[in-house]
């Protein structure tokens, strides 16, 4: 039935289509955002076409180089800027600017003819969605608030206001869902700009009973509708590649084209070369020392292992507090915080002792003590798992290495267990991986398995990269991977925020 | 329930290669010759030789079935056991008459509603691709499970039915092709699923740790009224919130329900969508023993809404009834733990300890009690406590649903009206407007129905004409191979004379309004396609 009903409508469409008239004329750009849904008719030159793509695209891949360094909305609004006025510059329209149509034409060109270039492969689309929306939200943002409202209405999202008596009407239980204002909520409601929609338009809200439904309608606040209009965004263009990636073989017969449009898909394969190693800081996270037990939650099982010990020795030895404050170091625990961190867990010793005998190893690990070379390259570098897994194998009473491959397998299932696996499928795993000495499998494994809605949502959301899901080798990698990945909410979540403000 | 149910998409390897023991096409390639009133069918299963191969691909070592389907549905747990009450032999020998096999026969070919079931899936009176795209899934006596099933028409449903004898009938996706030609479509967007009823699935187990007069699959009516509470929120939820009014309710047999909404807009949510919608109802997470209601203030009207809800039934059918905080251990853990101050914590605990065996319902109220005699410390605030109750109420009388079942769109579920193996229970619907008359533990079963039947019919017996009554077909006489119409016969049909009849008549005036909002919509939807409507198509000429 349903299939019937789409041939139908294909069948008045064409009819529609072949009456329509050609509209082979200049077009006119009342709006400075754009939702690209007419494709551009007029001719442009070659130069043209390849010049605007390549700027379209220098954009682009800045502010998926933004992305990948965890940069925050404002961050990365802050580091787009001087780009943006230099390659694609869109004013508003208020600004009286002699370039206006200009610049829209340009920032409409460019983005069909990168449609083309992308549409190729399902990856490539991906990506390309991706970031075209990040560069409409940071727009959308950054718009004027009357043009943006004026811009909204012409999409046709089909939103309903919510009139003042309905408002009024429903006050109580819209008012439980803007917040925690008790004394003026009533007012609030009042003020807000509320619409209705289907509630399948907004899972994320209902999902999170975010917002008020009723009779299959959500009730949305003004504050929530950017989320509606970049996920329109974002679903009218993945529609849109897919009908482009249909009509592509056609496109083949312009060979003055396709040079130009394999060359711009090559450009935008190699993402960003500089996640692993330095920088494994994440920008967002609270590194401090009382933060550390939060944090293990995101920890490998060889710093898991080492934190437990801690904890529960107040104490651990040489090569286990070598490790563990590399690692400490590598996620972004700086000096200060690490030197707190070692005091309090070694609770049981005197300021004395811990100065004496501890601080300065602690110090000389972050360079701040030591010979000039030690101080110039910032002290150690943290462990990586061939490092952990090859040398100075722990003898009784140490902590440190890697528990796939020191432990037995009695102790590792239980550390593992004791750490939320407990799926018999995975333990089997991990003792195949280890019998077979392919340790640091098993604890890819194990970290496949704890993230695995997170990583499947990273994946359908295009969030990662396939470079950026690698196998892990390293314990900073695990921690920064999982950090990000259970963090992906949150950081929507500080992008909602900062955007009220 | 860390084994993951089995779903049906089409490009997973392991459903292809380990749940799929029995094809369709080679099931079907024995539809002619099978006899349905010969010898019990696992002979006839045998006779089939591609079969017999795939089922002992199923057997290899390394995974077993039981594991595969561990806790997809744990209303059936007891389902591989061997002591099971139908007695149903495994497939050994080929002549044994098996009395209990003939029962269910009788009720595949008497009882069952066939006619019912088909327009409930189909949504109109001729099939269409909502039934001839419907995956089922039949259970087999011998643990093999046929995925993919799928019937043109009611009548090949049920002689398929009838030829197998499947203990167990699951219900899937509509697909988008007719699933038993999956194969052609290997890897590719042609064949995925792309409608099914949104499901919700309760199940008293998950209530064992404040269900203190029934535990596992065992329930009585005491403990049921957690069921109850959960559909009443639920079903007012459903319809409140959302919007839906077909919203069916179907026992499980033994300890749980199911809910199937039919609304046409339910069954084509999306993954996402049925995500979020699930994730709209767990309210309750986390394992037993921790804080398991985490939820914003102020409260969200679904919130404040169920708590009005279940405020009685939480003072009666768990504080009274369950008395779950009768043991110190438990009013520490489910109780205690929950209050915010520390010297109400404290003050409560004393005079707990000095009145051993004090009920529940009196520690609620000493809560209050003493918050206002003043046993609090400085920093108490009321509102505090306020939320702590709350969340305690929610925690003990608030839905707890198996939510993965909700959240797929290829989840399969058993099939209303199936006979629950354990009880020999029908799984009948359940009355949303006589919710509290209904009673698990007297629904119609597959032996009483039999009785039943003869009591009412003085002499008529299960052989021969009567039987033809059987709704949607032939009856006991048939041998398969007669054209068995659907037409209705002006007799009274077998089911009527039974107990399951307010059943089957609830059932029928569900799919008819069902079936009726259906036809409304449909005439609409033509109407509006044949007006003004524009879709917009990419054009890439530029
Ligand atoms: S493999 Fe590497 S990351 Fe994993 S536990 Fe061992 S050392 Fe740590
Ligand atoms: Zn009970």
């Amino acid at each position: 039935m349903n299939r019937i009903d789409i041939k139908r409508r294909n069948v008045v469409d064409h009819r529609k289509k072949q009456f329509a008239d050609p509209a082979y004329k200049q077009t006119q750009y009342p709006h400075r955002l754009n939702f690209y849904s007419t494709p551009p008719t007029a001719d442009i030159t070659l130069e043209q076409f390849e010049q605007w793509a390549i700027d379209r695209l220098r954009i682009l891949a800045e502010l998926e180089a933004c992305s990948f360094r965890n940069k925050t909305p404002a961050e990365t609004a802050l580091h787009m800027k001087p780009l943006l006025d230099k390659y694609l510059p869109l004013d508003a329209s208020s600004s009286g600017h002699s370039q206006l149509q200009a610049q829209r034409q340009k920032d409409h060109y460019s983005h069909f003819i990168l449609r083309l270039a992308f549409a190729s492969t399902e990856d490539l689309r991906r990506r390309f969605t991706r970031v075209e929306t990040m560069l409409f939200r940071l727009r959308f943002q950054a718009d004027d608030s009357r043009e943006r409202a004026a811009f909204v209405r012409t999409l046709n999202l089909d939103w309903e206001p919510v009139s003042e008596d309905e408002k009024r009407e429903l006050s109580p239980q819209l008012a439980t869902t803007i917040g925690f204002g008790y004394g003026k909520r009533a007012q609030q409601v009042m003020d807000e700009e509320w619409c209705k929609v289907d509630w399948m338009r907004v899972p994320d809200l209902i999902e999170g009973r975010k917002v008020y439904v009723k009779a299959g309608k959500a009730y949305v606040p003004g504050r929530e509708q950017q989320s509606m209009v970049l996920n329109a965004f974002t679903k009218r263009l993945e529609q849109a590649l897919e009908l482009t990636a249909r009509a592509l073989p056609r496109l083949d017969e312009d060979d003055r084209l396709t040079p130009i449009l394999n060359h711009l898909s090559k450009n935008f394969i190699a993402p960003d070369s500089s996640y692993t190693g330095s920088g494994m800081a994440i920008e967002s996270a609270e590194i401090s020392a009382r933060n550390i037990d939060n944090l293990s939650q995101h920890f490998p099982m060889c710093m898991n292992h080492l934190h437990r010990s801690l904890r529960r020795d107040a104490h651990l030895k040489h090569f286990g507090r070598l490790q563990y404050t590399l690692f400490l170091k590598g996620i972004g625990l700086n000096l200060e915080e690490a030197l707190v961190f070692w005091r309090s867990s070694f609770n049981k010793i005197t300021d004395d002792t811990f100065n004496k005998e501890y601080r300065y190893n602690v110090r000389h690990s972050y360079g701040d003590v030591g010979g000039d070379s030690n101080r110039r390259s910032g002290g150690y570098s943290p462990y990586s798992c061939q490092k952990i897994l090859t040398e100075h194998a722990p003898g009784p009473g140490e902590a440190h290495g890697c528990p796939y491959r020191h432990f037995s397998l009695e102790n590792l299932t239980t550390l593992l267990r004791a750490s939320g696996v407990t799926d018999r499928a995975v333990l089997q795993g991990v003792k195949e991986d280890t019998e077979s000495q392919k340790f640091h499998m098993a604890c890819n494994r194990v970290f496949e398995h704890l993230h695995k809605t997170e990583l499947k949502r990273a994946k359908d959301e295009g969030v990662m990269t396939a470079a950026q899901l690698e196998t892990i080798v390293h314990p900073n990698e695990y921690f920064k991977r999982s950090y990000l990945l259970k963090n992906m909410n949150k950081q929507k979540q500080q992008v909602d925020v900062k955007m009220e403000g | 329930m860390e084994v993951e149910p089995p779903v049906a998409a089409p490009s997973s390897p392991l459903v292809d290669e380990d749940f799929v023991m029995v094809e369709a096409g080679e099931a079907q390639g024995a539809a002619k010759d099978a006899n349905p009133a010969a010898g019990p069918p696992p002979a006839q299963v045998a006779a089939d030789e591609d079969m017999v191969v795939e089922i002992q691909q199923e057997k290899r070592p390394e995974i077993k079935l039981e594991d595969l389907f561990d806790g997809m549905d744990s209303d059936d747990d007891d389902f591989q056991s061997s002591s099971n009450p139908l007695n149903v032999k495994e497939p050994v020998e080929e002549e044994a008459y098996d009395p209990s096999f003939e029962l269910l026969r009788i009720y595949y070919q008497r009882f069952f509603p066939w006619r019912y079931m088909f327009q409930w899936l189909n949504h109109s009176p001729v099939p269409t691709n909502d039934f001839k795209h419907r995956e089922f899934s039949l259970w087999l006596h011998n643990d093999a499970v046929m995925r993919y099933q799928s019937y043109t028409t009611s009548d090949l449903f049920r002689k398929d039915v009838l030829r197998l004898m499947p203990r167990r009938i699951e219900i899937g996706p509509v697909y988008t092709a007719d699933p038993r030609d999956r194969k052609t479509f290997r890897n590719s967007t042609a064949f995925v699923p792309m409608a099914k009823e949104l499901c919700f699935d309760i199940d008293l187990t998950d209530y064992d740790d404040i269900r203190t007069c029934c535990d596992k699959a065992n329930i009585c009516n005491k403990c049921w009224r957690f069921t109850t509470m959960a559909i009443k929120v639920l079903d007012t939820a459903l319809r409140e919130d959302f919007g839906y009014h077909h919203i069916l309710w179907v026992y499980s047999g033994r300890r749980g329900v199911h809910a199937w909404v039919c609304d046409k807009q339910a069954r084509t949510l999306q993954d996402h969508q049925r995500k979020a919608i699930a994730s709209y109802f767990e309210v309750v997470s986390g394992k037993a023993g921790g804080k398991r209601v985490n939820i914003r203030r102020p409260l969200h009207p679904h919130l404040s809404r169920s708590i009005d809800l279940l405020k009685e039934h939480f003072q009666h059918d768990v504080l009274e009834t369950q008395d779950p905080w009768a043991s110190p251990e438990k009013a520490d853990a489910l109780l205690l733990q929950h209050i915010p101050d520390p010297d109400l914590r404290e003050a409560l605990r004393k005079k707990w300890d000095a009145s051993p065996g004090r009920p529940s319902s009196s520690k609620w109220a000493d809560i209050d009690a003493l918050a206002q005699t003043g046993a609090v410390g400085a920093a108490f605030d009321p509102k505090d406590l306020l939320d702590a109750k709350q969340d305690i109420l929610l925690e003990h009388a608030y839905p707890r649903l198996d939510i993965a079942v909700s959240q797929k769109l290829n989840h399969l579920l058993k099939s209303p009206f199936v006979i629950h193996p354990g009880t020999g229970r029908v799984c009948v619907p359940i009355d949303r407007d006589n919710l509290d008359g209904f009673d698990p533990l007297n629904v119609p079963t597959l032996q009483g129905l039999v009785r039943e039947v003869d009591a009412w019919g003085g002499g008529e017996t299960t052989d021969g004409g009567v039987a033809g009554a059987a709704d949607g077909g032939a009856g006991g006489g048939d041998g398969g191979g007669g054209g068995a119409s659907s037409q209705e016969v002006k007799h009274v049909q077998d089911w009527e004379k039974t107990s399951l009849k307010p059943y089957i008549e609830y059932f029928r005036s569900f799919v008819t309004a069902l079936m009726k909002e259906e036809r409304e919509a449909a005439v609409k939807r033509e109407r509006v396609e044949d007006g003004d409507v524009e879709v917009k198509v990419e054009s890439l000429d530029f």
